[in-house]
């Protein structure tokens, strides 16, 4: 075991591949990034940038006959990537475990909860019937939901959207894992709903030490809870940087669209900022260079070839994929009213 | 639950009231044969015939003979009367040929599932190996051989008396056999004629069943959990595949023993439901013809209500619903 604060997971050059009728689809292109021991690592990206698609495969949900997987993901001393299936499932819902965006396609419709919280404990410890359902009671209070012993012979669809993502949590939860990943966990759930689901993560978080990779689209979400954040284009990391630095001081181009074009709660949008115009890249049709390059306003001759994802000049923390020089990147994006963005509109 | 079955149960008996009426309808309103020209035979005076008539009702209001024969219906499962066996009663006819039928349809349908559920889900899981595919194409020619003539193959094969290689009994040897060994050996090849386009239909359908279940999130889940595939694959995937199989399996189960097994009775000389269908239509025995059909009829309903019942049973989400 290493000391807090260091790398628990340590993401290099992760590529996967997907044999399509259309063709190679690269969903994710080279992705580095490491989650320290207790940190909360936000991943951002629009639709189709590849975010779940790289988190899957690094439990080996995505290995098939139709995809190709390279790369490293280390784990304890093992590469994820290149272990074999049967030490990868004992790491699965064990020290590494994952749910997902929607709580109820996610559930199997046919079996209690109980059922489906017991299987979870006893895949990984031979536990009886009885001290399993116990413990899955016990998990069930932990992630607030009341009445625990009577909703243990309930059916999801018995149960709200929250409770639904609760229940899941408990499950991903059932061995104590060191990792969560939480992919889009309060996309399907009510403003409200996901406040308390963000709320629940980040108490467990501290309560049980763990690490959480959240992805989501929502820069919202990131801002409440995560402690670093890694902006995804087109299958890579874009930009990568704490939190404060990602809103306060953001480096690439895409990142100034995302943040321009967030929906805020307290106040409406600043209306002079444009939406990034275009759709992201077809990752069956990817442009040469810099991916950002066909619809970045600031594209200039050096994005034909790509930038590498380096740390700026005195912070080791924050790096970004961007051949504009800092000067340069202080003057071009568009701050509007106290907001970021990438042009006026 | 309780309230579910009975909003079935009622349904169910509204349903055998509907087709009673319809089937007496086709029978009794539409122009067909008249039966007391037929029970006279041939040379018959008017008088004879008109006397018939009178006796059996038959110059009554039809409303009045409606709810005569529904009575009968319901108070003895009186299902009216044969024309050219001595006035039998049509349900003793029916009851006497049942056990035949019920020993073919459940013994086939025993074998159909046997295969068709390894089949699919390997087909399913292996999807695109050699193994699916040739299974598609065996199960597509299976689907597409008519039963009669898989019969007369199945019976010049193997049969014991004109077969190439004979290992089983063949044409008639159920009426022959007088022990039940000797009806399960007769048995043989019929079960396999009547099953293997069955067990194809149910081969594919259970593939794709299982191809749809296995790309759902739950399924997705259950890996993430760390279950082992074999129990991803059975116990989340299979169970969720053959929930919608208990359908079909009820209706074809309640169908066949309605006579659909006719062909492969008439092939075999089975003396079944079908076949005795087969003959009364070869009589024009309208009678016993209506009878077998209300009796069927009868079949299909009761079975669609066990279905209804047993998928509730499987799948909670109707049951609360
Ligand atoms: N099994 C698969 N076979 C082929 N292509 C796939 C497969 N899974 C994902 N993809 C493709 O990979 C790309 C990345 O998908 P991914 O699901 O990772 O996106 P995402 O960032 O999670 O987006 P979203 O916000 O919509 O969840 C998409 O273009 C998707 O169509
Ligand atoms: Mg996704």
């Amino acid at each position: 075991m290493s000391a807090p604060g260091t790398e628990l997971l340590s993401v290099s050059g992760l590529e996967v591949t997907f044999r399509t009728d259309a063709g190679e689809l690269r969903a994710v292109d080279g992705l580095s990034f490491d989650l320290r021991r207790g940190e909360i690592l936000g991943i951002v990206g629009e639709s189709g940038s590849g975010k779940s698609v790289a988190s899957l495969s690094i439990l080996g949900l995505t290995r098939g006959p139709d995809t190709v997987i390279s790369g490293r993901a280390e784990f304890d001393g093992r590469d994820l990537i290149a272990l074999g299936e049967e030490e990868l499932r004992e790491l699965r819902g064990n020290r590494i475990s994952m749910i997902f965006q929607d709580p109820l396609s996610s559930l199997h419709p046919f079996y209690t909860i109980g059922r489906q919280l017991i299987e979870a404990i006893q895949v990984h410890r031979s536990a009886r019937k009885a001290d399993a359902a116990a413990r899955a009671v016990e998990l069930l209070e932990m992630v607030g939901i009341p009445d625990a012993r009577r909703r243990l012979d309930e059916y999801p669809h018995e149960f709200s959207g929250g409770m639904r993502q609760r229940a899941m949590i408990a499950m991903a939860l059932a061995n104590e894992p060191d990792i969560l990943i939480a992919d889009e966990p309060t996309t399907a759930l009510d403003v409200t709903t996901q406040a308390q689901i963000l709320g629940l993560i980040k108490d467990l978080r501290e309560q049980l030490g763990m690490a959480v990779i959240m992805i989501t689209h929502d820069l919202g979400v990131v801002a409440e809870v995560a402690d670093r954040v890694l902006v995804m284009y087109a299958g890579r990391a874009v930009e990568s940087a704490p939190v404060d630095a990602l809103f306060y001081d953001p480096q690439h181009p895409y990142t100034w669209g995302l943040l321009g074009s967030v929906t805020r709660m307290d106040r409406p949008r600043a209306a002079k900022l444009a939406q990034i115009k275009g759709q992201p890249p077809s990752p069956l049709a990817l442009p040469a260079g810099c991916k950002f390059r066909p619809r970045c306003p600031h594209a200039f001759d050096r994005c034909a070839v790509e930038p590498p994802l380096e740390p700026r000049s005195g912070d080791s923390a924050h790096a970004d994929r961007c051949w504009l020089g800092p000067d340069e990147k202080r003057a071009k994006r568009v701050v509007e009213g106290g907001e970021i963005g990438l042009e006026a509109a | 639950m309780l309230r579910y079955i009975a909003r079935r149960l009622l349904w169910a008996v509204a349903l055998l009231f509907i087709v009673t009426a319809v089937i007496f309808v086709i029978f009794n309103v539409l122009p067909t044969a008249d039966p007391a020209q037929l029970r006279a035979g041939r040379g018959a005076s008017v008088e004879q015939i008109e006397a018939i008539r009178e006796s059996l009702g038959l110059n009554d209001p039809i409303h009045v003979r409606f709810a005569r024969y529904v009575e009968g219906v319901v108070t003895e499962f009186d299902l009216g009367r044969s024309i050219f066996q001595n006035n039998a009663p049509v349900r003793d006819i029916i009851f006497d040929r049942l056990p035949a039928t019920i020993m073919l349809t459940v013994g086939a349908a025993i074998l159909w599932l046997a295969v068709a559920i390894p089949v699919g889900v390997i087909s399913a899981v292996r999807r695109r190996s050699l193994l699916d595919r040739t299974t598609m194409i065996t199960t597509l020619t299976l689907i597409s051989a008519p039963v009669f003539w898989l019969g007369l193959v199945a019976l010049y094969l193997f049969a014991q008396d004109v077969g190439v290689i004979k290992i089983f009994p063949g044409i008639g040897a159920y009426s022959e056999a007088d022990t039940f060994l000797g009806k399960v050996g007769a048995m043989i090849l019929p079960w396999i004629v009547l099953a293997s386009a069955t067990a194809a239909i149910y081969a594919r359908y259970i593939r794709s069943q299982m191809i749809e279940v296995m790309g759902e999130d739950y399924i997705r889940t259950a890996r993430a959990k760390g279950a082992p595939e074999g129990v991803v694959v059975r116990r989340h995937g299979l169970r969720s595949a053959l929930t919608p199989v208990v359908t079909l399996l009820g209706v074809d189960i309640g169908t066949l023993l309605a006579g659909n097994a006719i062909l492969t009775e008439t092939v075999f000389n089975i003396p079944g439901v079908g076949g005795e269908l087969a003959s009364a239509i070869g009589q024009s025995d309208y009678e016993l013809i209506q009878g077998i059909v209300l009796f069927g009829a009868f079949f299909i309903v009761i079975f669609s209500l066990i279905v209804d019942v047993l998928y509730a049973y499987l799948d909670p989400r109707v049951r609360y619903s």
